[in-house]
């Protein structure tokens, strides 16, 4: 069993949904088609995954330092986090030329 | 990390929003420049510059908002919010013949890209290293889940449509989503554009182009709802819901 017996994990779920549209601005209102709950021993409320699995399916919003490129900081926080696979949309910090 | 690199497209491809610093070479009144402002927001039109990593045609680009934040002397404060792909530098030049006198760049800063903004948990890489020391050396994991979000916060932006437990499984083996696989649907999915689907937890398990308005997902009882065109979540997480050698529909 992978998650705790007894957690309320459709509500957990839902609430989850619920919240990411604000995260960001974004209105939007949900309407059950099938009322439905979630079952336990697979899946994970985002988060709530196990650490190893939360890195693989996460983003962070980094700050990056003006010098270095961003594929230089990509590369590096690959190493940090000893992940095969990382990527970057674009940067808040832009060297100034 | 990886398994979100594939959205990444989605992100960089929406909209953005700088502050930026314009030197105009000469004052000019606030209301004219004020005035130009307002000219150059709305549909503009650009030729991406000499130093580009794109084809160097005139293209068009839509900037919602140019908010004069300051200005004094000959330099102006604003924060621009605009499509993926239009040249700040550019603008400002632009916006220096418009005026007659000419303008450069000075600094420039992205304050947001897609739902990336900097009150979204914006972490130093310090931090993030800080997060993961603790978390090898000391086994706490606090830190790195406080620095690093889930990565369905890519799609916080984009209409949802939460599967039944039954319908992940074929989703993720590359099945369309039919209508009784649907749990719940936003009310701004629409016809044509992207859509999430999510799991009733929460997991992100695709993008897709939606086949349906909102209200036609809550009444349909049959037909392809969405079109996935990128699977996030990994196989074998969810139970095959499907009998073998049954394949193209879920549930």
């Amino acid at each position: 069993m992978k998650e705790s017996v007894g957690v309320d994990l459709t509500g957990l779920g839902r609430r989850f949904i619920e919240g990411l549209g604000g995260l960001c601005g974004f209105e939007e209102r949900f309407h059950v088609k099938v009322d439905e709950g979630t079952g336990e021993g697979y899946g994970w409320v985002p988060t709530m995954r196990p650490i190893a699995k939360y890195i693989e399916y996460g983003v962070v919003n980094l700050d990056k330092p003006p010098g270095p490129t961003s594929h230089e900081v990509v590369a590096w926080v690959k190493r940090l986090l000893n992940v095969q696979k990382a990527g970057h949309g674009g940067t808040l910090e832009l060297p100034v030329f | 990390m990886s398994s979100m690199t594939k959205l990444i497209g989605y992100v960089m491809h929406s909209s953005k929003e700088y502050v930026c610093v314009m030197q105009l070479h000469r004052h000019v009144a606030e209301e004219d420049l004020r005035r130009v402002l307002r000219e150059f927001t709305g549909t503009i039109y650009q030729r991406p510059p000499l130093r580009s990593s794109v084809k160097r045609s005139v293209r068009r680009r839509n900037v919602y908002e140019i908010e004069l934040l300051e200005y004094s002397g000959s330099m102006a404060l604003m924060r621009v919010s605009c499509d993926a792909g239009t040249y700040m530098r550019k603008l400002c030049w632009d916006i220096g013949l418009m005026l007659g006198v000419g303008a450069h760049m000075r600094e420039l800063r992205r304050i947001r890209t897609g739902p990336f903004t900097e009150n979204l948990n914006l972490v130093r890489l310090q931090e993030l290293s800080e997060a993961v020391y603790a978390w090898r050396s000391e086994g706490r994991e606090d830190l790195i889940r406080r620095a690093i979000m889930p990565g369905e916060v890519l799609v916080c932006q984009m209409p949802k449509i939460v599967l039944r437990d039954t319908a992940v499984e074929s989703i993720v083996n590359g099945a369309k989503l039919a209508a009784p696989g649907v749990a719940m649907v936003s009310n701004r999915v629409k016809k044509g554009e992207l859509v999430a689907l999510l799991t009733l937890k929460g997991e992100l398990v695709a993008v897709g182009r939606s086949l349906m308005d909102y209200n036609e997902v809550l009444e349909a009882s049959r037909g392809i709802v969405v079109e996935p065109v990128r699977v996030v979540l990994e196989p074998g997480l969810y139970p095959r819901a499907w009998k073998r050698g049954e394949q193209g529909r879920a549930p």
